[in-house]
């Protein structure tokens, strides 16, 4: 194991998001702020509680995981896909380093920095509004879990991703739609029962459920079938993941 | 040209150069590589490099040198053939093999954020090797790069940009250093360093395979030359039996009166006129250059004066390695 190179890789990335605070940090701190005044206060102070639950407080753990769903996608696709874009991957493909080792430091880099980004909302959404959290190792299990997850698929994006336009598409039209209707913002139980049924299908849904029991204790689907569909997602980009590297597709030709 | 077809130049080098050792640094056998897109790029490729050699590889564009390195170095996969790196296969065993390995590639690519101290720290990181700031220091300030190691790499000229792809390359100490088409567009003071620096390499033990379009480069760094064509290795020679074999040399003779036709009793020897008849054109193989050559130079001189031809001037010239490069590739399509 060249952990030696796994750490190069890993400080690598995470020296990028040091240059890149105002980016990296910054703007999605500032920007789920912004939704915090404007559903937690303004509009929120004009909807009933959920499930006891106010809506400021309601809406916290769907925006934390709206943040770690698009952070780590995008971080993690552009970790890989930028030394793929000027070519500095040749150095990645010439250096004595397994697949398994450019994972761990590429992903390993996303994953943590949408984990701190995660937990940095969590301590801005707690000036906006009182937060309990009942099952706090259980929430960081699904933060980080859900962290590495989409950090795996955004390397897989990354990787397949040709042109900036491509590694824009996924998160643009599929991560934030899904995050979006995947009760971020609502319990399922407020929509019409057919919407109830095809909200069933979106993944998401199950992630934001999961994370909101471990705050509230309160839940649109059973907590084994959250965790149960993190481990389908996980285990399917692993798998994508194992894929690409054997076939060496658009790595190695 | 009239030369001979060199069928096997592995052994030929061998018997040639008797100092060489017997274990190659880099064993190539039966490598070929065909892409998705059907082009076959290597065909059945054997080669040997020596270890501490100045190994060129010549071949116009296309003909397959940078797949060739490329594979060695693990950037692309072989169709099939295998490759040895000091006795470690680039596939199977990858981890020795490339951990010998310094590769400073064709392209120009950067970090283009990233710090020059920062780049080359982190190649030699990523080769797994323990930091080591004082050969990193060492490595900059040979190349010239030490004043310039806190700019960022997007802020620099191309120029200095291949000095840092170097400086990457040599940050895990490689014992075998590939640098393909290293001086494509480099001034030429940059050019005199990177050569400085390939010659202590080469003096402190390190192999150097180098592509480039630069024949007189070639001509002038490398122990042997190979020159590839067509995705095939043509020819494998000691650069100076190349020169001495495959080289013709030209004896030009400035006349002081010019003739309409070369005489009935100089019809042996392929002279041809140039110049309106002023400037008679000996053209003989370099490798007859020995003790027969200059017999011959010499009874063709004497003949020519009896013949009551008198020259102003004579001068000869010696086929230089472009020459015999441009032979080559144009005999074998």
């Amino acid at each position: 194991m060249n952990l030696q190179a796994v750490r190069s890789i890993y400080i690598f990335e995470m020296a990028r998001a040091g240059r890149t605070l105002l980016q990296s940090l910054i703007s999605p701190v500032i920007s789920t702020s912004l939704y915090f005044v404007v559903f937690g206060a303004a509009i929120g102070s004009r909807i009933q509680e959920v499930e006891g639950v106010s809506y400021g407080a309601f809406i916290v753990p769907g925006l934390i995981m709206l943040m770690l769903l698009t952070q780590s996608v995008s971080n993690a696709s552009f970790g890989i896909f930028f030394p793929k874009f000027t070519g500095t991957i040749y150095e990645m493909l010439s250096a004595p380093i397994s697949y398994f080792e450019i994972v761990l430091g590429y992903v390993g880099a996303a994953a943590s920095k949408s984990a701190i980004l995660g937990l940095v909302i969590l301590v801005t959404a707690n000036f906006f509004v009182d937060l309990h959290i009942l099952h706090p190792f259980m929430m960081l299990l699904f933060l980080l879990l859900t962290a590495l997850t989409f950090s795996l698929l955004g390397f897989i994006i990354g990787i397949w991703a040709d042109s900036f336009e491509k590694l824009q598409l996924v998160p643009l039209l599929i991560i934030t739609p899904l995050t979006f209707l995947g009760g971020s913002f609502y319990a399922i139980d407020m929509l019409p029962p057919f919407w109830q049924t095809v909200t069933l299908a979106n993944p998401v849904v199950y992630l934001v459920s999961g994370f909101r029991w471990s705050f509230y204790g309160i839940s649109d689907v059973s907590i084994v079938a959250s965790l149960v569909m993190i481990g389908v997602f996980l285990a399917a980009s692993l798998a994508v993941i194992s894929w690409i590297f054997r076939t060496g597709y658009r790595l190695r030709p | 040209m009239n030369h001979e077809t060199p069928t096997a130049p592995e052994r030929t080098v061998r018997t040639e150069t008797p100092a060489v050792q017997p274990t190659p640094v880099i064993a190539i056998t039966g490598l070929s590589k065909r892409y998705d897109s059907g082009f076959e790029a290597l065909k059945q490729i054997d080669l040997e490099i020596q270890r501490g050699e100045i190994f060129a590889l010549l071949g116009p564009n296309g003909a397959g040198k940078t797949t060739l390195i490329s594979i060695i170095c693990g950037l692309v996969n072989a169709s099939s053939g295998s490759v040895m790196v000091d006795g470690h296969d680039n596939v199977t065993d990858y981890r020795a093999a490339r951990a010998k390995i310094g590769l400073v590639p064709q392209e120009l690519t950067s970090d283009a954020f990233e710090t020059v101290w920062n780049t080359v720290r982190f190649s030699r990181g990523l080769f797994g090797k323990p930091p080591n700031d004082a050969h990193i220091e060492r490595i900059l300030k040979a190349l010239s790069l030490w004043d310039k190691r806190k700019n960022k790499l997007i802020t620099l000229s191309g120029g200095m940009k291949r000095r840092v792809l170097i400086a990457k390359a040599l940050a895990h100490e490689p014992e075998i250093l590939f640098l393909d088409e290293p001086t494509a567009g480099v001034d030429v003071e940059l050019r005199r360093d990177m050569w400085e620096v390939v010659r202590e390499l080469r003096n402190s033990g390190v192999t150097i395979i180098l592509t480039t379009h630069y024949i007189e480069e070639a001509e002038e760094m490398a122990d042997r030359i190979g020159v590839i064509n067509g995705g095939e290795i043509v020819l494998v020679r000691e650069k100076a039996a190349l020169m001495r074999q495959l080289g013709s040399k030209q004896l030009t003779l400035h006349l002081q009166t010019p003739l309409a036709s070369v005489p009935p009793a100089l019809a042996h020897y392929p002279l041809t006129l140039a110049e309106e008849g002023s400037v008679l054109v000996y053209t003989y193989d370099a490798s007859d250059a020995g003790d027969d050559g200059h017999v011959s130079v010499s009874a063709l001189i004497n003949e020519i004066e009896a013949a009551g031809i008198r020259f102003k001037d004579l001068h000869t010239k010696q086929s230089s390695l472009e020459d015999i490069f441009v032979n080559l590739v144009r005999e074998r399509p």
